[in-house]
């Protein structure tokens, strides 16, 4: 019970004592113990690593052969792309081999450009539904969104001088803000709060509980 | 007597005006407040008709090394990489244009020492301590036997209904506990909501994948779901795979999550956590294959992706308080109270502060906020 619960206690209490202490106390002596800390945080990274490779390695081999049969196919490329990424990773020249270069300039970058600007489709569909004037609130909301979608384009200053403009600036530095500030400040102390009850070890939900 | 006084006087002026013409010519060092020790800060300034370039030498004990050849016969500079147990020296040699030297001057030893405590972050001290205090303060009043309400909050009370709605349909849970790390506290906020879930999904025996973007955060997810069905006395039902690594790269882990939605069609999805720019791409996908959404996250710029496009929003604050709302524990409703009054006295302060500005802005009261750290 201990090595399970005490222990991870102890030492998230002590790594989190040790960075906060660091932060006030620019001693070297106290960075010296911060800078262990985040070291020891790498060492585990790295190692947990392999085990999130591993994990991704076993469970798309299992789906490969023994999951719904419609759906092999994805995990196969998983694996194929997986393993073919760390053989040419490992080839001479590492991440600067021919064939690495290849996956990394003409497979991943496209097919994360391609990914990204499938936000631009998102966020028509999405704004589509949120602007519908179903309720009072609904209207001021796409009120709103139209004043500052007209403020942002040249239509806008053309057709209304800088009254649109200015409102659209006024919208954005003002209420936005404001409303951004309040929801970061409510954020941050709930960090706060939640950082003191891990310390405390009043949160124990992370470790499954009582 | 007269006489006397106006011998101090013509003293004190002479005294003043040698003083003067000493201070006209110098090199001093004096340590760097509040740093982590090994900085000196330089100053020099010389006045003399012949002087052209001055050379700076710099000792530990008996030897010079020159470190700085400068044109200019005033000047500043930081000193780093020094070693904070040792006192260091400055000489200034003057030279004219031919590059003799023409005068000397020396600076005190100083010991660039390291500071016991930062002094620009006394007002983040208080700020912490007070917060902490209330937060303290509350967790104690509920073990004297206060006791605290809870607002409700649509999105946690509906979670029961997605549970509920997947087990009908037998269909699977989906949780994704954001893109970052393990050490960023939104991540934790998810881990912990994770818990409560897979507590009621194994209650419920209900399917549920959580597909996870750092391995760190499988580890803490894997033990935490764990021990959620071994509470709910269904430790057989649990299977390793339920919590599973995708992928770092994050539109690689958007493509891998978005596959797990179209082929598996969840009844239920849980975005809890930090979020960027895949956060519309997930909630728009998981909307379109008819999913309820619940989604949290303390990212403003998402948020209004969430509420375009989920069923029910967590608000910032409201995704740390989510842990105390399921868990209904007392301690965790105090500790919620203790974050309500920190608010509360922020909310003072800052209509004081804006009261104070607007009548009395010589006071520079924002500037006590502005300049913090």
């Amino acid at each position: 019970m201990f090595l399970k619960r005490q222990l991870p206690l102890l030492i998230t209490a002590i790594a989190a004592l040790v960075m906060i202490f660091a932060y006030f106390i620019p001693h070297p002596v106290v960075s010296g113990l911060r800078d262990s800390a985040q070291s020891w945080y790498l060492v585990v990274a790295a190692f947990t690593m392999i085990l999130g490779i591993l994990n991704l390695l076993i469970v798309s081999i299992n789906r490969a052969t023994k999951g719904a049969k419609k759906d092999r196919f994805y995990h196969w490329v998983t694996v194929v792309s997986l393993l073919g990424t760390i053989f040419f990773g490992f080839l001479k020249g590492g991440m600067d081999n021919s064939g690495f270069d290849f996956i990394f300039k003409y497979i991943y970058t496209p097919l994360s450009a391609t990914l990204f600007s499938l936000l631009a489709f998102y966020v028509a569909s999405a704004s589509f539904r949120a602007f519908r004037a179903k309720s009072t609130m609904a209207t001021i909301l796409l009120l709103t969104a139209f004043i500052v979608m007209l403020g942002q384009v040249p239509l806008g200053q053309m057709l209304t001088g800088n009254i649109i403009p200015d409102a659209t600036n006024w919208i954005m530095n003002v209420m936005n803000m404001a409303g951004q500030r309040a929801v970061l400040i409510g954020a941050a102390l709930g960090i706060i709060a939640t950082s003191i009850k891990i310390i405390l070890g009043i949160e124990r939900s992370y470790l499954g509980g009582e | 007597m007269k006489k006397f006084f106006g011998f101090l006087m013509l003293l004190s002026l002479l005294w003043s005006y040698g003083y003067s013409l000493d201070s006209n010519n110098f090199i001093r060092a004096k340590d760097v407040p509040y740093d982590e020790g090994g900085e000196l800060f330089v100053e020099w300034q010389y006045h003399g008709d012949d002087a052209k370039t001055v050379n700076i030498y710099r000792s530990e004990g008996e030897d010079w090394g020159l470190i700085k050849k400068e044109a200019d016969l005033q000047g500043k500079f930081t000193d780093k990489s020094l070693d904070y147990k040792k006192g260091y020296k400055y000489k200034m040699e003057i030279l004219n244009e031919d590059g003799e030297v023409i005068d000397t001057l020396h600076s005190n030893s100083v010991v660039p020492k390291p500071a016991l405590f930062d002094m620009k972050k006394l007002s983040i001290l208080i700020a912490l301590l007070l917060i902490s205090f209330f937060i303290v303060y509350y967790i104690l009043a509920v073990k004297r036997g206060v006791e605290f309400k809870i607002r409700k909050i649509p999105a946690l009370e509906s979670v029961d209904e997605a549970i509920g709605r997947a087990t009908e349909m037998g269909k699977p849970i989906l949780f994704i506990p954001g893109i970052m790390d393990i050490d960023d506290v939104q991540t934790v906020a998810g881990i912990i909501i994770l818990g409560e879930v897979a507590t009621k999904t194994a209650i419920y025996d209900a399917a549920r994948n959580v597909p996870i973007s750092r391995s760190m955060v499988m580890s803490t997810g894997r033990e935490t779901v764990k021990e959620a069905y071994l509470k709910a006395g269904r430790p057989d039902a649990f299977n390793d795979n339920m919590v599973h690594y995708l992928t770092d790269d994050q539109f690689g882990y958007v493509s891998g999550v978005d596959g797990i939605m179209v082929r598996e069609k969840p009844a239920a999805i849980f975005m809890l956590g930090t979020f960027y720019a895949e956060s519309l791409i997930l909630a728009e996908t998981g909307n379109s294959i008819g999913a309820i959404q619940i989604a949290g996250t303390a990212m403003p710029s998402q948020l209004p992706f969430f509420v375009a496009a989920c069923d029910y929003t967590l608000i910032g604050e409201e995704l740390f308080a989510a842990s105390a709302y399921m868990s209904k524990q007392p301690h965790m409703l105090g500790a919620l109270k203790g974050q309500d009054m920190a608010k509360l006295l922020i909310m003072i302060i800052l209509i004081l502060g804006a009261i104070l500005e607007l009548i009395a802005p010589q006071l520079h009261v924002v500037d006590w906020f502005t300049n913090i750290g």
